[in-house]
């Protein structure tokens, strides 16, 4: 053991996100300036500008539709939003909302095409493969250091964090979706001669669909599971109200707070998993 | 070799739509080494065995004309599906040529390719290849929407296709609510409706039961009637090729064996192997009248009486003959009875005891049919074209061919 000395990994690790925080800057700026304006305007003049009662008749309206006419989410989403407001809790439900829905949208943006990058050359899948194990099995808290680098405090390192440790099942549902498409559709697409955009478009997303949304509601869910993580660095919600109930000991306050993840969670579930129907099933 | 590049359809064709010349697929790295042994003459399992590397298809060489049902038949593992997949190039060859209309596929980029596919080749597969995503129209128009065709267009062009194919009625439905014949036909109304020069079929129709498919084979024909498309179709099953080729291709091991008219495969098998093939083929679907009938003994109405008659009859052991005049023009026949006592009379010619009831048949009636003609028959069955006796069939010549011996191919000097 003695004859290496213990290398400077941390330092390395250091002095690189050093490099990347001072060469980047002008970008990590714009980011956390206008990025975060803007999620602030979502969650606190768009959904906060919302009035409760009418916010809770549409989603109760949606449910209705959405799970086929049934009353069972109809009820559960207008009981569960009720109680939520009830506790005095809505504006950390807003900006929780916020929060995990800026995270999936940038997750699926990025991670769609990556999927499709990932089925379409073997190259990519073996490069991808042990990045988005990495990224999975690193523990979330470890985002967070980045995070605050790049980015201070606040709303923007969260969704940062959250982004990373939420892409990975959608890159991953993508690829698996689109190399489940038999092999004799591809033929026949090849066979009427199809260019690599019309095979895509055509026969490969939508084939694939169904896996894929199937990944970007694992994508939902674990953007919402970084809620608490998040709100140590800052990022307001929820979260934060289950924080404070850790400090200051107060299991009702942090109990509540965890109960109104969990309804949010539900909603959110059971909206994209009702949203999840392919044409021809 | 010389060659007419013909690309505009008005001028006469004098190539065949397709050439295929030394083709060869090599599964495996390094395939272009194995080549050479192929060029030697080794077999699959040597090659395998030396270079690890399996033959696919082994330098075919064929020609498939105009208007031609050419079917490629082989059990599985022969080679049959690589070797359609390498005529629109959805296998790369490992050497050889492919020529669609005197062009050459396997030397094309990828937008020339992608063009021929489009407008010359359409493929039918054997587990239906539809997209469940899409409804019956939506497939049909599947080809024509990949070229851009306008929405309307492609739309009144799918919809002829799919009532060619008799699912008028069906178009909005999805490919998972129709049964699998259905299905299949729409995979034939997708394949047709960009109005190809050439239809690759791969087992189309062997995922479908027995009756689904025998009702396919007819309306295929019946839609090549009137279609005259060049189709290119395989199967791994003989009496399906007996039935629908105009002429056989017989591939083992990644080779063609034989390539002939179903006739030429089951009355010439060219090696063991095809002949142990045609074994057990119901001959009775293939054969026709051509194959069994025999030199027929007549006498001319004209120069010959009775006594003629009843001498010949007596030699040849007839109880029976055939009565023609010069011009071999079927007249009757006359009966060993009717003649004796003609000859007991002392008339002089056969006009009087002339039997005009006869069993007829034509070249190309298959034998199938003869078996009740030929049973209700108290004479022997005149083959006839054009008022001519072309010959005779006796009972024992049925019997004879199905048992396999006694045939000939293009009947005989008459």
């Amino acid at each position: 053991m003695g004859l290496i000395p213990k290398l400077p990994v941390a330092e390395w690790i250091d002095t690189a996100t050093e490099w990347t925080t001072d060469t980047f800057e002008f970008l990590f700026d714009f980011i956390k300036e206008d990025f975060g304006d803007f999620i602030e305007i979502v969650a606190e003049d768009w959904l906060m500008g919302i009035p409760i009662w009418l916010f809770i008749i549409v989603v109760g309206v949606l449910a209705f539709f959405v799970s086929g006419k049934k009353l069972g989410l109809t009820a559960f989403a207008v009981i569960g939003l009720w109680f939520i407001a009830n506790q005095e809790l809505w504006e950390e439900l807003m900006n929780t909302f916020t929060l995990v829905i800026f995270a999936s949208l940038i997750s699926v943006i990025i991670g769609v095409p990556f999927g499709i990058w990932m089925a379409k050359s073997k190259m990519a899948e073996k490069i991808l493969t042990p990045v988005l194990d990495f990224m999975q099995t690193m523990p979330a808290f470890v985002y967070l250091i980045p995070a605050v680098a790049f980015f201070s405090i606040g709303m923007v390192p969260g969704v940062f964090a959250s982004v990373i440790f939420a892409t990975p099942p959608t890159v991953r549902f993508t690829n698996l979706g689109i190399r489940q498409v038999s092999h004799e559709l591809i033929e026949a697409s090849d066979a009427f001669g199809t260019t690599g955009a019309q095979k895509l478009f055509k026969v490969q997303l939508p084939m694939a669909k169904k896996t894929i949304m199937a990944g970007i509601n694992q994508t939902v869910m674990l953007a919402l599971s970084m809620v608490v993580i998040a709100s140590m660095i800052g990022a307001k919600g929820l979260g934060q109200t289950v924080i404070t109930g850790l400090q200051r000991a107060e299991v009702g306050t942090g109990f509540v707070a965890g109960l109104g993840i969990v309804i949010l969670a539900i909603i959110i579930d059971r909206f994209t998993q009702n949203l999840n129907t392919q044409r021809g099933d | 070799m010389k060659r007419t590049i013909i690309n505009k359809k008005e001028e006469v064709r004098d190539v065949p739509i397709i050439q295929v010349e030394n083709l060869s697929k090599i599964f495996g790295k390094n395939a272009k080494k194995a080549t050479k042994y192929l060029d030697e003459g080794l077999s699959k399992d040597d090659i395998l065995e030396k270079t690890g590397n399996t033959v696919g298809v082994n330098r075919a060489s064929f020609d498939v004309e105009e208007g031609e049902i050419f079917v490629i038949m082989g059990l599985s593992g022969s080679g049959k599906s690589t070797l359609v997949r390498l005529i629109n190039r959805l296998i790369e060859p490992t050497e050889g040529s492919v020529y669609i209309d005197g062009q050459d596929l396997a030397k094309m980029d990828s937008k020339d390719l992608r063009e021929v596919r489009r407008q010359k080749l359409s493929m039918v597969f054997q587990r239906f290849g539809l997209f469940p995503h899409r409804t019956v129209l939506e497939n049909a128009e599947f080809g024509l929407e990949v070229q851009g065709i306008d929405k309307n267009e492609r739309k009144e062009k799918a919809k002829k296709s799919l009532e060619m194919v008799g699912l008028g009625g069906y178009i909005h439905q999805f490919p998972g609510q129709l049964s699998g014949g259905m299905q299949q036909r729409v995979g034939l109304a997708r394949a047709l409706a960009n109005d190809p020069e050439v239809l690759l079929m791969d087992e189309a129709f062997s995922a479908l039961d027995p009756l689904i498919r025998k009702e396919m084979q007819d309306e295929l024909l019946e839609l090549q009637e009137s279609m005259k498309k060049t189709i290119l179709f395989i199967t791994h099953d003989l009496d399906e090729a007996l039935r629908i080729g105009d002429r056989i291709a017989l591939m083992k091991d990644g080779r063609i064996v034989q390539i002939g008219t179903p006739e030429e495969i089951l009355v010439n098998p060219a090696n063991d192997y095809v002949e142990k093939f045609v074994e057990d083929v119901d001959r009775s679907k293939v054969l026709t009248a051509e194959n069994i009938m025999k030199r027929p003994e007549t006498v001319d109405i004209q120069k010959h009486g009775p006594r003629t008659a009843l001498e010949r009859m007596r030699k040849e052991g007839l109880s029976s003959i055939y009565v023609t005049d010069a011009k071999r023009n079927l007249h009757g026949y006359v009966t060993a009875d009717d003649v004796s006592h003609a000859v007991k009379q002392d008339a002089d010619n056969l006009k009087g005891i002339l039997r005009t009831d006869v069993p007829r048949v034509e070249p190309q009636t298959p034998m199938q049919e003869i078996f009740d003609i030929i049973h209700d028959s108290p004479v022997p069955v005149a083959v006839i074209e054009e008022g001519k006796l072309k010959g005779v069939i006796v009972r024992g010549a049925v019997l004879a061919a199905l048992a396999g011996s006694e045939v000939n191919l293009n009947g005989f000097d008459s």
